[in-house]
C-alpha cells in the first residue's frame, strides 16, 4: 500500500515531545502571516486591477438581499417560490405517472391472469411490490426532479450564504450557528444528506445542534405524504391554481411549525445537554455567480433526484412485499398486519391517528417516502375498494377508515416531528460516532410527535 | 486622514478601513481567523452589517467574511481611513 | 495495461473545484471510500492520450493546518495517500486568500499545478493575472482557467500529461520563515528523518510538530501502527 510508512510509534511521541520543547506559542501566527506576506507580494507582482479591485455587482445585490428591510421578506418569498413551484410544478406530472402506472398495472394483472398464476404470486409482486415502487415513484419523482434543481441554482448563484448571514442573530440567540440555516435548507431535499452537509459547521457544539434538529424541517420523502394529505383534506374546497395556493400555504405553515420547534429544542439543548461547549463563527458571504443554467439542472437531476430516488425504490420494494405479507398472512383468526394494526390503535387514537398509521410509520423506518404507500397498502388489504386510480379515490379510502381533518393535520404533525429515517440514523452514527446522540435524535423527535399530536387532539376534541 | 486612532473591527463604521494591530482571541477561532487574513498588519473593510445588526461582513484579503460580535470586538486595529 | 495516476483536487470553498471536477470527469462520478475510512470523497475518471486518470474531489477548505474535520481528510489525502499529483483550485479574484492555501500544499507534496480559476470573472472586472511570472515563482505549473466555459482544459490535460509521464519537473517554492524558525526546523529535521522515512517531507512534518498539530500525530501514529501490524503478520 502506498500509505504505508517505515518507523516506529514510540519514537514518534518522544519526537514530539522534542518538538513542544523547542516550539514557541505564537508560532502559528508568524507561520500564517509569513504565508499571507508571501501571497500579498505574488499578488502584488503578477496581478493588475484594470477597473477595480472590488465586486460592484456582488455589493449592489447585497444592499438588496441583506437589506434592513428587504432581507427578510425577500428570504421567505423565495422559500414560498421554491414550494409553490414543487407543489404546483409537481401536480400534473404526478397525477400523469400514476395513471400510467395504474393503466399499466391493469395488464400486468390480466397478464397474470392469462398465465393462471397463483392469487398469492399476484398478491405479493403486483399489489405488494409493483404498487409500492410506483407510488414511491409517482409520488416523489416530481417534487424532488423540480425540488433539487431549484435548490442547486439558488445553492450556485451564491443566495444560501446569505440566508446565513441574515438569520444568524436568530440562531445565536437559541445557541446555534447561523450557518444551520443552510443545513435546515439542505434538509428540505434529504435530512440523510444534510447530515454530510453539517461538516459546514465547524464549531462541534453548534454541529451537534445542527444534526439533532434537522429533522424537523420536512424532507423530500415526507414532503409526498404533506402535499397528498394537505391537498385531499386542508385544499379540498378549492380548484386550479387556488388549490396549490392554499396547498402551499398548508405547507409553508407546517414548514414553520418545524422551524419553531426547531430554535426551540436548540435553545433548550444548548441550555442543558450541549452548554458550555466553546463555540466560533465565520462566515464567507462569496460573489454572486450566474450559475449555468441546464448544467446546473441536469447534474442535481442526476445526483440528487435520482439517486434519493433509487435509494426510495431500494427500500419500498421489500417494504412492499413485506407489507403484503404482513397483511396476507394470518395468525389465528386475522392477519399478522391486523394484529399489529389493533395492538397500536389504542395508542394511535390518542394522538388523534389510528394503528395503521402508527404502523405505516414502524414499518417506513427505512425511508419516508413508503410510508404512505405501505398505509394505503395496510388499508385497502381490509378494505373494499382495490383500484387507486387518482387523488380522489385516496381520500375516500381515508374517510372510510374514519379520517378527518384532525387526522390529517396530525399525521402532517407526527410526519413533520417524528424520528428520522434509518439512512439519516446511520449518516448521525458516522458523523457523531456516538450512539448516545444517535439515540438522543431518534428519541428527541419523537418524543416530541407524540406530545404535539397527544395535545392536539386533546385540544380538537375539547373544542369540538 | 484621520491620524493613528486604535479602535475594535465591531466599532468601524461602514467603509472604514482598519489595519489589525492584534487579536484577543485564543484557540480553534483565533487559527480560523489567521486562515481567513485576519493577520496582523492586514487591512480590513467594514462592508455592511446583517439587517438585524449582527454579524458584520468585513472585507480582507480580496474577500468578504462575517464575523459576530464576540469576535470582532475583539480585534484590535488602527483606523487607516474613515468616509 | 494503462497506467492509473490519481489526481487530487484541493482548493478553498467557492472557487469552482467541483465544477472544474465535473468538467474533467462529466457523469462518470462516484463517491468512493478510501483507505477503509469511513469519510468519502467524490471520484471520476478520465482518459486523456492512452492514461487513465482517477479524479479524487477533496472537500473545499480554507487551510490545510487541520482545524476542522474537512481539513484532515484533505490533508490525510494528500501526505499519506499520495495522489501522482494534485491540483490546487484557486479563484482568480480573490487571489490573495487562495494562494495562502497554495503556498501551504506546495510545502507537502511535490506535484502541483495550481489552476486560476474564474478567469472570465476575473476578466469581467479587468483583472489581469501574469501566470507565467507566478509559475516561476512558485516552481509549480500554473494554469488560467474557465472550468464553466471549459476554458483552458486542453492545456491543463496536456500538463497534467507532462507531469505524469516526468517531462516536466516541479520545483514547489518552501517558504522560508524567520531566522529562529527556520533554526528549529533545523533542529528537529534530522530526529523527524529518523522516524519517517523520506517519502513525506521531513521539512513540513518538522513544522507541523513545532506547530503542535496532534491530529497530525495521531494519525502518524496510527499510521505505523497498521505499518507494524502489516508486518508482524505477514512474518
Amino acid at each position: 500500500m502506498q500509505s504505508e510508512l517505515a518507523g516506529r510509534s514510540g519514537d514518534l511521541n518522544q519526537l514530539y515531545e522534542r518538538a513542544q520543547q523547542i516550539a514557541s506559542p505564537n508560532l502559528r501566527d508568524k507561520i500564517v502571516q509569513k504565508l499571507y506576506q508571501e501571497s500579498k507580494q505574488l499578488c502584488e507582482d503578477s496581478v493588475s486591477f484594470g477597473k477595480a479591485e472590488r465586486d460592484k455587482h456582488t455589493e449592489k445585490l447585497d444592499a438588496i438581499f441583506t437589506s434592513p428591510i428587504w432581507g427578510f421578506p425577500i428570504m421567505i418569498i423565495m422559500l414560498g417560490i421554491v414550494f409553490y413551484l414543487t407543489i404546483a410544478g409537481a401536480n400534473v406530472p404526478s397525477d400523469m405517472i400514476a395513471s400510467f402506472f395504474g393503466w399499466l398495472e391493469g395488464h400486468i394483472t390480466s397478464l397474470f391472469q392469462l398465465m393462471n398464476a397463483p392469487d398469492w404470486l399476484h398478491g405479493l409482486l403486483v399489489l405488494g411490490l409493483y404498487r409500492g415502487t410506483t407510488w414511491v415513484i409517482s409520488v416523489m419523482l416530481p417534487p424532488m426532479a423540480i425540488f433539487f434543481p431549484t435548490f442547486a441554482l439558488l445553492e450556485n448563484y451564491g443566495y444560501l450564504p446569505r440566508v446565513a448571514f441574515n438569520m444568524d442573530r436568530v440562531f445565536k440567540k437559541v445557541g446555534a450557528h447561523g450557518k444551520q440555516s443552510l443545513t435546515m435548507a439542505m434538509g428540505f431535499g434529504c435530512n440523510a444528506a444534510a447530515m454530510l452537509s453539517s461538516r459546514i459547521i465547524e464549531s462541534p457544539r453548534e454541529r451537534m445542534l445542527a444534526i439533532l434538529t434537522n429533522n424537523f424541517v420536512p424532507c423530500n420523502g415526507r414532503w409526498g405524504t404533506l402535499i397528498v394529505l394537505a391537498s385531499l383534506f386542508m385544499a379540498a374546497g378549492y380548484t386550479g391554481g387556488a388549490k396549490s395556493l392554499v396547498t402551499t400555504a398548508v405547507i409553508v405553515g407546517i414548514v414553520l411549525v418545524g422551524i419553531l420547534v426547531t430554535f426551540l429544542v436548540s435553545w433548550i439543548l444548548s441550555k442543558t445537554a450541549l452548554k458550555g461547549v466553546p463555540t466560533h463563527y465565520t462566515l464567507e458571504l462569496p460573489p454572486y455567480r450566474r450559475p449555468k443554467f441546464w448544467e446546473t439542472v441536469i447534474r442535481s437531476s442526476l445526483q440528487r433526484s435520482l439517486s434519493v430516488l433509487v435509494r426510495a425504490v431500494k427500500v419500498a420494494a421489500p417494504a412492499g412485499i413485506l407489507t403484503w405479507v404482513l397483511a396476507n398472512v394470518n395468525a389465528g383468526d386475522q392477519s399478522i398486519l391486523l394484529h399489529i394494526v389493533h395492538f397500536l390503535d389504542p395508542f394511535g387514537q390518542m394522538l388523534g391517528l389510528d394503528g395503521y398509521i402508527l404502523m405505516a410509520f414502524l414499518v417506513g423506518l427505512p425511508a419516508n417516502e413508503i410510508v404512505l404507500p405501505i398505509l394505503i397498502m395496510g388499508y385497502l388489504s381490509t378494505g373494499a375498494m382495490t383500484e387507486v386510480d387518482n387523488l380522489g379515490d385516496l381520500k375516500q379510502i381515508f374517510v372510510s377508515h374514519g379520517w378527518t381533518w384532525l387526522t390529517a393535520l396530525n399525521m402532517m404533525l407526527f410526519s413533520l416531528l417524528h424520528f428520522p429515517c434509518g439512512t439519516t440514523l446511520v449518516n448521525i452514527y458516522k458523523e457523531t460516532k456516538s450512539a448516545k446522540w444517535t439515540f438522543l435524535s431518534f428519541i428527541i423527535p419523537t418524543a416530541i410527535a407524540i406530545l404535539v399530536t397527544f395535545a392536539v387532539a386533546q385540544i380538537a376534541r375539547l373544542a369540538a | 486622514m484621520d491620524g493613528t486612532k486604535s479602535i475594535s473591527l465591531f466599532d468601524g463604521k461602514k467603509g472604514d478601513i482598519i489595519r489589525i494591530t492584534s487579536m484577543e482571541i485564543e484557540g480553534v477561532m483565533r487559527r480560523r481567523l489567521l486562515d481567513l487574513g485576519f493577520v496582523q498588519g492586514a487591512l480590513v473593510e467594514v462592508i455592511r452589517k446583517s439587517p438585524l445588526g449582527d454579524p458584520i461582513a468585513f472585507r480582507v484579503s480580496q474577500t468578504s467574511i462575517a464575523l459576530r460580535k464576540e469576535e470582532s470586538t475583539r480585534i484590535q486595529g488602527e483606523l487607516i481611513r474613515h468616509d | 495495461m494503462t497506467d492509473t495516476f490519481r489526481i487530487a483536487l484541493a482548493g478553498n470553498p467557492n472557487t469552482g473545484k467541483s465544477t472544474l471536477f465535473n468538467a474533467l470527469t462529466g457523469l462518470k462520478q462516484h463517491t468512493g471510500n478510501w483507505a477503509g475510512k469511513t469519510v468519502s470523497l467524490a471520484e471520476g475518471t478520465f482518459k486523456h492520450r492512452s492514461k487513465q486518470y482517477r479524479f479524487i474531489d477533496l472537500p473545499g477548505t480554507y487551510s490545510i493546518f487541520s482545524n476542522s474535520a474537512d481539513e484532515e481528510v484533505a490533508r490525510n489525502y494528500i501526505v499519506f495517500e499520495k495522489p501522482d499529483l494534485t491540483l490546487v483550485v484557486v479563484d482568480a479574484t480573490s487571489l490573495e486568500r487562495n494562494l495562502n492555501l497554495a503556498l501551504q500544499i506546495l510545502e507537502m507534496t511535490k506535484n502541483v499545478v495550481i489552476c486560476i480559476n474564474l478567469m472570465d470573472e476575473a476578466e469581467k472586472r479587468g483583472i489581469t493575472i501574469n501566470e507565467r511570472l507566478l509559475a516561476r515563482r512558485l516552481g509549480v505549473p500554473v494554469i488560467k482557467l474557465s472550468a464553466r466555459n471549459r476554458a483552458g482544459i486542453p492545456l491543463l490535460l496536456d500538463t497534467i500529461d507532462r507531469i505524469v509521464s516526468g517531462k516536466i519537473a516541479c520545483e514547489p517554492v518552501q517558504i522560508k520563515y524567520d531566522g529562529e524558525i527556520e533554526a528549529r526546523i533545523a533542529s528537529l529535521e534530522p530526529f523527524v528523518k529518523q522516524v519517517v522515512d523520506d517519502r513525506i517531507s521531513s521539512r513540513w512534518i518538522a513544522l507541523r510538530l513545532l506547530d503542535g498539530d496532534e491530529s497530525l500525530l495521531k494519525e502518524l501514529n496510527t499510521r505505523l501502527k497498521t505499518k507494524e501490524e502489516t508486518v508482524c503478520n505477514q512474518s
